[in-house]
Formats: structure tokens, C-alpha cells, sequence
């Protein structure tokens, strides 16, 4: 049985049928968006957390650590609460919408992209923090100096946050509502047809899903090498 | 006569530990100075505490009559070159560039400078080389080229030729030359004995975090004051010792 819906679903995505593009491509805009989002807020918040000096730091990087691992269905209760009719942001009608599982994603992605470019600044400071010192850089300028310098390491960082955004299911459901051609994403529509039994689709969509993630692993980890040998470990 | 720097009765404790005690230094004199002690005497954190790296728990410290600056940030006017000089991941010229914010100049002025001090240090032919893959020797002209254009009164060296080669040695000392006459004063620390005779008129020595001795360099190779330098002018030249006066061989001589 598993492999008579392996080959249907091989069979689907050579023919390119119309559902899985187009919902590939959703779930493909909805979570890159996420994770743009979340990393221009999260790779800063992140360098401002490693090396910047204020009351609460070690409470915020605790709370960033925590938050990383934060439940997606919990996220989704939450935005779906902010969005919802009776919510503060009811009025813009987002619920059930692609943006509102944008901002689900964004909530997801931002604490593991921020605790993650935490610990790599951290770290780079150890190393380079006596030195932007001496050479009285001011705190935003030491930031990007750090973030520039880790820029190849941050982008393992902003995959982890894109594997954490495409691959959740809990947030994206509660939020989007799985309507069919305008909030269905892989994962649920994976869980949608397995639980119909078009295990073809399902595993089709899942194919895709692996690939996508593969492929953006395999650019981004070619790119780092080459970046890597180009301008020394 | 007013000191460009002065440290007076500076004492740094982390964790209880006593790194400085009361170290007095006023730096007065000549244009090269030499901070000279064992290992763990305290002269990196001596160097550290009078850029205004490290603050310390008792004394003051006075540039050119101020205390250090607010905040964590050094002090402007000095620069501050350390033994593992630390580069980020670019171009060489990427890496001067990080100057500029102290140097206080318009991005392209600066930039047409850092390719003039290139050149200075012998290392214009490299100016879009990764910095992470220079040699060691490269790295420290480059270090001290970044220095050099935020445009110090004092330079700050802390072990500028450790672990180099006699050839790279040589081109650090003459850039610290060149430095010293354009009017900017040097201090810098080290373990080469032969380099301290060569480059400094003067030396400081230092022993568990006191400056237990001053004076002009040649009279601390040939009569060392104190027990200390002594001591450690002994262990340093184990072959003086073989002499009948232990003290008296020129560390000129001592490449």
C-alpha cells in the first residue's frame, strides 16, 4: 500500500497537478515572509542580547531560550486570539487569511532565530569585544560589525528558523483555517489527507516539503563553503 | 612637567585576585616606552586599565589629564594594539575600515587614507585579501596600521612581535619607529629583551602588579636596581650568569 502511494504520488508530482504547486508555493511564501520578518527583528534583538549592557539581560536571554521551543498550537491560540473578532487587532480582518499565518510563523521563528544569533554573538564577542572597544564603535556599529563577521554561521540560524516555520502544522492550522486554495499549506494539507486517506497527496506533498528544505540546506550550505574558503574559518 | 598618562595607586582585584596593587606609572619621558615584568606580572591589565578597557577597583587613572571615558568604550586618543590581534571576517581593507568611526573622518577620506597606510606597511598588495588568512607577521602590521590611523597620541603594544619571526619582528619594530617619530608616544610590553634594548629608551618594570623599578633602558640591562629585575634579567639571560658580573652583557646583542 505504501508503495503503490509512493508511486501515485511520483506519478502527481510529474505531472505538476495544480493542488501541490500551488500549494507548495503558499507554504513557501507564507513561511519565507515569516522568517524574513523574524530575522530582521531576531538577528538584532539576538546581537543587542549578547552585547549589549542593560538591566534584565540575563532574564531576556533566558526568556529567548524558553521561547524557542515555545508549542506552535500555543502560538496559534495566541494569535488567534489578537486577530479574532473580539481581539484588538479584529478589525483588520486577518483571521483565516496567508498574513495571519505569517505572523503565526513570525512568532514561532523569532525566538529561535533571536536565541540562536544570541549565543553565536555572544560568542564573537568574547573574541572580537575588547577589540570594537578599543576602536570605541558604538553599540549599533559593534552589532553589525559582529553580525557581518558571523554572517555565514547566522545563516544556518535563519534555516533552522525556516525548517521551524515550514515544517509546524499547529499554528498555521488554528490561524489559517486550512481553506482549500487560499490558507492550505503542506503540512496541513498533509494532515488533511492523511486523515481523508489520499495517502498519494499526502506523501506527494510530503516529497515536496523534504525537497524544498533539502535544497535550500544544499544551496545554503554550498554557499557557506565557498564564502568560507573565500574569506578564512 | 605634565604625564601624557598617569596611573596612581591603581589596584585591580577580580574575584579577590590581586592582578594590580597600587601600581604607580607616569609616562613622561622618552617617545618608546618598554613594559617589562614575568609572566602574570600584570602588564597586559596594565595596558588594559590605562586605555580605559578595564576599570580599576582603587587609583585613577589620568590621559592627558582626563579620567577614562563613561560607559565601556576606551579612550579616544589611544589606541591599543594586543597580542592576538583580532580581525573580522572581510577584506583587509574591510578591517582598517573599522577604524573609522575613531578616526572621525568622512567615509571616503578615510578610506583613501587606509589605502595610504597600506602601502606604509607594506601591505597595499593585499588590500582585498581575506584578513582571517594573513600570517602572523601581516596580521600585526595590520593591526597596527588600524591602530595607527584612528590617529593616537599613545600606542598601546601589547606584545606586538610575540611569536613572529626575526623577519617580522623587524618590519613591527621599524613601523614603531616610524610611529614614534611622527609624535606619537609607544608603550608597548614584551619578553624579547633584544627588542625592549633595540626599540625603548626607557623601561618600566613591573613585578605582581607594582612598578618596582624605572629607568633609562640602558641602565636596566646594565645595573638593574631592584631585586626583582634582578632576578628576572637572570632568568631571562641564563647566560649572563656564567659571567662574573651577572648583569653587565648588552641585550643589544640579544636578537
Amino acid at each position: 500500500m505504501i508503495s503503490e502511494a509512493l508511486l501515485q504520488a511520483f506519478a502527481m508530482l510529474r505531472h505538476f497537478e495544480g493542488d501541490v504547486v500551488e500549494i507548495a508555493v503558499l507554504s513557501l511564501s507564507v513561511s519565507l515572509s515569516a522568517v524574513c520578518i523574524a530575522s530582521l527583528l531576531g538577528v538584532p534583538l539576538g546581537a543587542i542580547a549578547a552585547i549589549g549592557r542593560f538591566p534584565g539581560k540575563g532574564a531576556l536571554a533566558v526568556g529567548l531560550n524558553t521561547f524557542m521551543g515555545l508549542p506552535s498550537v500555543i502560538v496559534g491560540v495566541i494569535v488567534y486570539l489578537l486577530l479574532s473578532r473580539s481581539g484588538p487587532f479584529g478589525p483588520l480582518g486577518l483571521l483565516f487569511t496567508p498574513t495571519a499565518m505569517v505572523v503565526a510563523q513570525t512568532c514561532l521563528t523569532l525566538p529561535l532565530i533571536a536565541a540562536l544569533t544570541r549565543q553565536i554573538i555572544e560568542d564573537a564577542w568574547g573574541e572580537h569585544g575588547e577589540t570594537l572597544r578599543s576602536l570605541r564603535l558604538p553599540l549599533a556599529s559593534r552589532g553589525a560589525t559582529l553580525i557581518w563577521h558571523c554572517r555565514f554561521s547566522l545563516v544556518a540560524v535563519l534555516l533552522a528558523g525556516l525548517g521551524r516555520a515550514i515544517s509546524e502544522v499547529g499554528a498555521v492550522m488554528i490561524v489559517g483555517g486550512n481553506i482549500d486554495r487560499v490558507t492550505r499549506t503542506m503540512t496541513t494539507a498533509i494532515a488533511l489527507e492523511t486523515s481523508k486517506g489520499d495517502l498519494p497527496l499526502a506523501l506527494a506533498l510530503g516529497i515536496v516539503l523534504v525537497s524544498i528544505v533539502l535544497a535550500l540546506n544544499v544551496v545554503a550550505s554550498v554557499t557557506r563553503g565557498v564564502a568560507m574558503r573565500r574569506f578564512g574559518n | 612637567m605634565d604625564a601624557l598618562l598617569e596611573l596612581s595607586g591603581v589596584s585591580f582585584r577580580p574575584g579577590g585576585r590581586v592582578v594590580l596593587d597600587s601600581l604607580e606609572l607616569r609616562l613622561d619621558g622618552p617617545p618608546i616606552s618598554a613594559l617589562v615584568g614575568p609572566n602574570g606580572a600584570g602588564k597586559s591589565v596594565t595596558l588594559r586599565t590605562a586605555h580605559g578597557l578595564l576599570r580599576p577597583d582603587e587609583g585613577t587613572v589620568l590621559f592627558e589629564g582626563r579620567p577614562p571615558p563613561p560607559g565601556d568604550t576606551a579612550y579616544a586618543g589611544q589606541a591599543l594594539v594586543f597580542q592576538h590581534a583580532s580581525m573580522v571576517r572581510g577584506s583587509v581593507l574591510d578591517n582598517l575600515m573599522l577604524a573609522r568611526h575613531a578616526s572621525g573622518l568622512s567615509r571616503s577620506r578615510f578610506r583613501e587614507q587606509a589605502l595610504r597606510m597600506l602601502e606604509r606597511v607594506g601591505l597595499a598588495a593585499l588590500v582585498r585579501a581575506p584578513a582571517l588568512k594573513l600570517s602572523g607577521g601581516e596580521r600585526q602590521r595590520l593591526a597596527i596600521a588600524r591602530a595607527w590611523l584612528t590617529a593616537p597620541r599613545l600606542l598601546l603594544l601589547d606584545e606586538p612581535t610575540a611569536s613572529l619571526d626575526p623577519g617580522a619582528c623587524e618590519a613591527i619594530e621599524a613601523l614603531v619607529r616610524d610611529i614614534a617619530a611622527g609624535g606619537c608616544r609607544v608603550l608597548f610590553t614584551s619578553h624579547n629583551l633584544g627588542q625592549v634594548a633595540r626599540l625603548s629608551a626607557e623601561v618600566f618594570f613591573i613585578d605582581r602588579g607594582r612598578i618596582v623599578e624605572r629607568g633609562a633602558t640602558a641602565d636596566f640591562f646594565r645595573k638593574p636596581r631592584s631585586r626583582e629585575a634582578q632576578r628576572y634579567l637572570q632568568g631571562e639571560l641564563p647566560w649572563q650568569t656564567t659571567s662574573s658580573t651577572p648583569r653587565a652583557a648588552a641585550p643589544s646583542t640579544v636578537r
